[in-house]
């Protein structure tokens, strides 16, 4: 007799609405799993309330057995900043893109980091702008082809990569918590976002991990290349790891 | 340690802006969402002096669309938030003001027109009635409330939320610089001593009970991926703000039973209006004047039977147009020849309104 075995997966998974929506191969799912595994071991999803913004993250708006808003291109974090002031019980999520933080939304993810909302941050951060065609974004690496750098991505005209979690580590002060993590290396990746929901439910300060994802899509790269991109060039840039720990201070 | 922010019923000598702060504060406003511009920046000084005595929250946000969206996340926690704005501040907030469109928010935005486009004065204008009415992307769904002074203030921010619960369109009371600055008196008062009953808010996220457990996960998005899906949704909120409209619309005439020339004038400047029909009938001149308090939705049958009946309709306003426009819509197949008198950026006074109404009579004989 044949014998299906089911994958296990978070009680937050809301098996209604898979399989989801995100492009074979997308980086997304493997962040959004690991999110919900968190969430289950923490046993907060009752009080739980997940915002995406416009882009591929919209796509989780029904992803999980949680409240969720979608809302616009980089509005994530003041709407989960508005709903964290009107009901602190709640634990606020703001899931974005790199566009959604570190270009449109650039000022609230500043100025949140600053006031130290306490609300976490989730960034997927792909290097590229994936839901609108394969734009150049702020963590566009050096050389990098998209279609607003067909040539490749020229620093002198262009800029270098936005560090996230370096920049919301210089602006935070105590009970921050900050890490990098990346989908090749998901007991990891879950053990930052653990962290980072754990601050806020111990009412640290902000929470901010940035995951590095991929786009096979917009890279247009087989398996082999999309893991070699994001594993090895994409790790040269933006470090991987704890940048900034309650209690303690900035970790190299 | 909470008591009631105001007892019964009080006279009182405020600012616009000290008034709106008041309002809030007896409609049983929670939390407001704010960042400065001038006009309006006094409803948030008033707001956050009085706040700690009423356990009440205040956040000062980085920008306009923060400010907006901060209270839409406001609201969907289950709070009434509010915001305040002005000029390029109601720009910004269009943004999020269309989200609560879409999502059915019951947001409540005070807005103290300035003058424009673009910086411009920091004082007074009528000219941000098409923003406040239709801005944004979309068909702009939601209820505009002109004031006319300071008992307006008090009377309409106290309803804005009332609207906004009851009907989930985003709400604006739409005054202006004048009313914002000037003290006049007023009555403020208890809403439940005039028998108001204020709803109460509800949470749209983080309710009682686990998720797919005890009751359906709150998945609240505005993003639709076919064209014959958002069709149903728009189609059917056109339907329904359709429907709600008589309910909604307000409006006011004066003297316009025997008008020969009907003014028409919204927000101050009915004021002057109001003024000039009294002096113009003094000097024998059938005047009349009507006023549409809700802008949004408009009071079109009412303003097209009263337009009917007058000779000569005038249009008196702060800005070029922009109440003309919906007027004109309104009342379309209408023929009463209809003029205007266009200030924008400035006040009118009464004078203004008799010797321009005096020049149109001319005409007529």
């Amino acid at each position: 007799m044949e014998t299906i075995i089911e994958p296990k997966m978070p009680k937050v998974w809301r098996k209604e609405t898979k399989p989801h929506k995100f492009c074979p191969g997308c980086g997304h799912p493997l962040v959004l799993k690991v999110l919900g595994e968190a969430i289950e071991e923490l046993e907060i999803q009752e009080r739980t309330v997940f915002g995406c913004d416009i882009g591929c993250s919209l796509l989780a708006w029904d992803f999980f057995n949680v409240d969720s808003v979608q809302t616009h291109h980089g509005r994530t974090t003041p709407v989960i900043t508005g709903i964290k002031r009107a009901n602190s019980n709640l634990i606020g999520i703001a899931y974005m893109g790199d566009g959604g933080g570190y270009a449109i939304g650039s000022q609230h993810l500043v100025n949140a980091a600053a006031r130290n909302e306490k609300i976490t941050v989730i960034l997927v951060n792909n290097t590229i702008y994936a839901m609108t065609g394969g734009q150049m974004a702020p963590t566009t690496l050096p050389n990098q082809k998209t279609e607003t750098s067909p040539y490749g991505r020229e620093i002198e005209a262009t800029g270098y990569p936005t560090l996230g979690p370096e920049m919301v580590s210089a602006i935070t002060q105590e009970g921050a918590y900050i890490a990098r993590g990346t989908v090749a290396n998901l007991r990891q990746l879950k053990k930052f976002i653990k962290n980072a929901l754990e601050n806020q439910v111990n009412g640290n300060g902000f929470s901010f991990v940035e995951a590095l994802s991929l786009c096979p899509t917009n890279w247009r790269t087989n398996a082999e290349e999309t893991w070699k991109f994001v594993e090895d060039e994409m790790t040269k840039y933006f470090k991987v790891g704890e940048l900034k720990t309650p209690g303690k201070k900035e970790e190299a | 340690m909470v008591t009631k922010p105001i007892e019964g019923e009080k006279r009182a000598f405020m600012t616009g802006n000290e008034v709106v702060a008041w309002a809030a504060l007896a409609a049983g406003a929670d939390i407001m969402y704010g960042y400065p511009i001038t006009p309006q920046n006094e409803i948030m000084h008033y707001w956050i002096r009085l706040a700690p005595k009423y356990d009440k929250n205040f956040l000062q946000t980085e920008d306009e669309i923060s400010a907006g969206f901060t209270c839409v996340g406001g609201v969907m926690a289950g709070k009434k938030a509010f915001t305040a704005t002005a000029g390029p501040g109601n720009i910004l907030m269009q943004e999020s003001m269309t989200m609560a469109e879409m999502m059915r928010i019951p947001t409540v935005l005070v807005v103290c027109q300035r003058g424009g486009p673009s910086t411009a004065t920091v004082i007074y204008s009528q000219q941000e009635v098409t923003l406040t009415c239709f801005g944004g992307n979309g068909e702009g769904f939601r209820i505009v409330y002109s004031t006319s002074g300071q008992q307006d203030l008090f009377d309409y921010t106290i309803k804005a939320f009332n609207t906004a619960w009851k009907y989930r369109f985003p709400t604006f009371v739409l005054g202006d610089g004048y009313q914002a600055k000037m003290r006049e008196s007023v009555t403020i008062y208890d809403p439940e001593v005039r028998g108001i009953k204020m709803i109460e808010p509800e949470p749209f996220v983080g309710k009682a009970g686990m998720p797919a457990l005890d009751r359906d996960p709150a998945h609240y998005r505005n993003t639709y991926n076919l064209e014959e899906e958002l069709y149903e949704v728009v189609t059917a909120m056109a339907k329904e703000f359709e429907q709600i409209a008589p309910e909604l619309v307000e409006y006011q005439e004066f003297e316009t039973e025997d008008c020969e020339v009907l003014i028409l004038a919204h927000g101050v400047v009915s004021r002057a209006v109001r003024g000039a029909v009294e002096a113009l009938r003094a000097q024998g001149i059938k005047a009349g004047h009507f006023r549409p308090i809700t802008l949004r939705p408009f009071p079109a049958e009412q303003l097209k039977q009263t337009v009917q009946k007058a000779k000569k309709v005038l249009v008196v306003e702060s800005a070029v147009g922009q109440l003309e426009k919906i007027i004109k819509q309104s009342t379309y197949g209408v023929t009463t020849p209809m003029t205007n008198y266009f200030r924008p950026g400035e006040g009118i006074t009464v004078e203004e309104v008799v010797e321009e109404v005096v020049e149109e009579v001319k005409k007529l004989v």
